[in-house]
């Protein structure tokens, strides 16, 4: 049953895994090109296995900022995991204890998620961490060859391969705010209030004008639009 | 030093996931933190890339173009890693007219 659940869950992990490995190669070069070494780049994948918090963590490394600054960055961009997690957490099989619950927390991803919440059934443990050890196989092995590798591809494509976490970014952000107004004002607001910091305020780290930004677009787009049923 | 902020860095993302698929299991009741939680992703992927993604590649030209191919194929919904490529697809290719 155990091998079952895991081989299954591999499975359905191998799209995600695939995917992975390509964007995590721009990550992978995007963190060479900050000043990150080969192994810490590929232990920031092995240890976070997260898109936008990895990015946006690169930048506070290169920009020097505080561990309180790191903290508050990673709270902001991965607090949507916690509503996930939530969200998860109602329908999971008798046989996830607590302790599995404490070990699966490691692969809440977008896509896990995705898949996971999919399913008819409820979800069993090793079903989860089949599809977690492909995605992060995925994941950390994309973030090595891009940072190792990275290095020896001609400047035209490095370069070019440095858009690929913005341009997954905008895939995950342009289908909603093509369907749902609210969505479509809150990211505008926030890319708005981004170029602002950006441009007017020279001072402000990366890192907090993210912060600033999300929260504020964010709480603009709960009193503007407030929603019947808000799920994530 | 880099090792302190990658320990911080995993530590805070592990707990926000294992805090709440651990331990809560209550729902979120307050309607206005629902809504805010909902928003908070695009907020924060939207404030990542706008304007960063112009200075992603070295050119804001060829950033631009991926940038352009991206909202397009965005647009279509077509797959993540699809709008991902493309993106740097168009600004390789950009690239050569410059």
């Amino acid at each position: 049953m155990k091998k079952q659940d895991f081989f299954r869950g591999m499975a359905h992990g191998i799209p995600i895994g695939l995917g992975y490995l390509s964007v995590s190669f721009g990550f992978g070069i995007m963190a060479v090109k900050a000043g990150l070494s080969v192994l810490e780049s590929t232990l920031i994948s092995l240890t976070n296995l997260t898109s936008a918090g990895q990015a946006a963590g690169v930048d506070v490394i290169a920009s020097g900022g505080t561990l309180l600054e790191m903290a508050l960055v990673q709270l902001t961009i991965n607090i949507r995991y916690s509503l996930m997690g939530l969200s998860l957490s109602q329908k999971l099989d008798k046989s996830f204890t607590f302790g599995h619950r404490l070990a699966a927390s490691y692969g809440i991803t977008d896509e896990i998620f995705g898949v996971c919440a999919a399913q008819p059934e409820p979800i069993r443990p090793f079903y989860m961490y089949g599809m977690i050890l492909t995605a992060a196989v995925g994941w950390v092995a994309g973030t090595f060859l891009g940072a190792f590798a990275g290095q020896l591809l001609p400047p035209s494509v490095s370069a070019a391969l440095g858009i690929v976490l913005y341009g997954m970014f905008l895939a995950i952000i342009v289908p909603p705010a093509k369907k749902q107004k609210s969505v479509l004002c809150v990211v505008l607001a926030a890319a708005l209030l981004s170029t602002v910091c950006k441009y007017l305020i020279p001072g402000i780290s990366g890192g907090f004008a993210v912060i600033l930004c999300a929260v504020s677009a964010s709480a603009l787009g709960a009193l503007l639009f407030p929603r019947e049923e808000a799920e994530t | 030093m880099t090792a302190i902020y990658i320990l911080v860095m995993a530590f805070v993302t592990y707990l926000i996931r294992a805090i709440p698929f651990g331990c809560f299991q209550k729902k979120i009741t307050s309607r206005f933190l629902r809504n805010f939680l909902y928003y908070i992703p695009y907020a924060v992927l939207s404030a990542m890339t706008i304007p960063a993604i112009f200075y992603s590649t070295g050119s804001v030209i060829t950033a631009a173009a991926g940038t352009l191919a991206a909202l397009i194929l965005s647009f279509l919904e077509l797959p993540l890693i699809a709008v991902a490529l493309a993106a740097s697809l168009a600004a390789f290719v950009t690239g050569f007219f410059l």
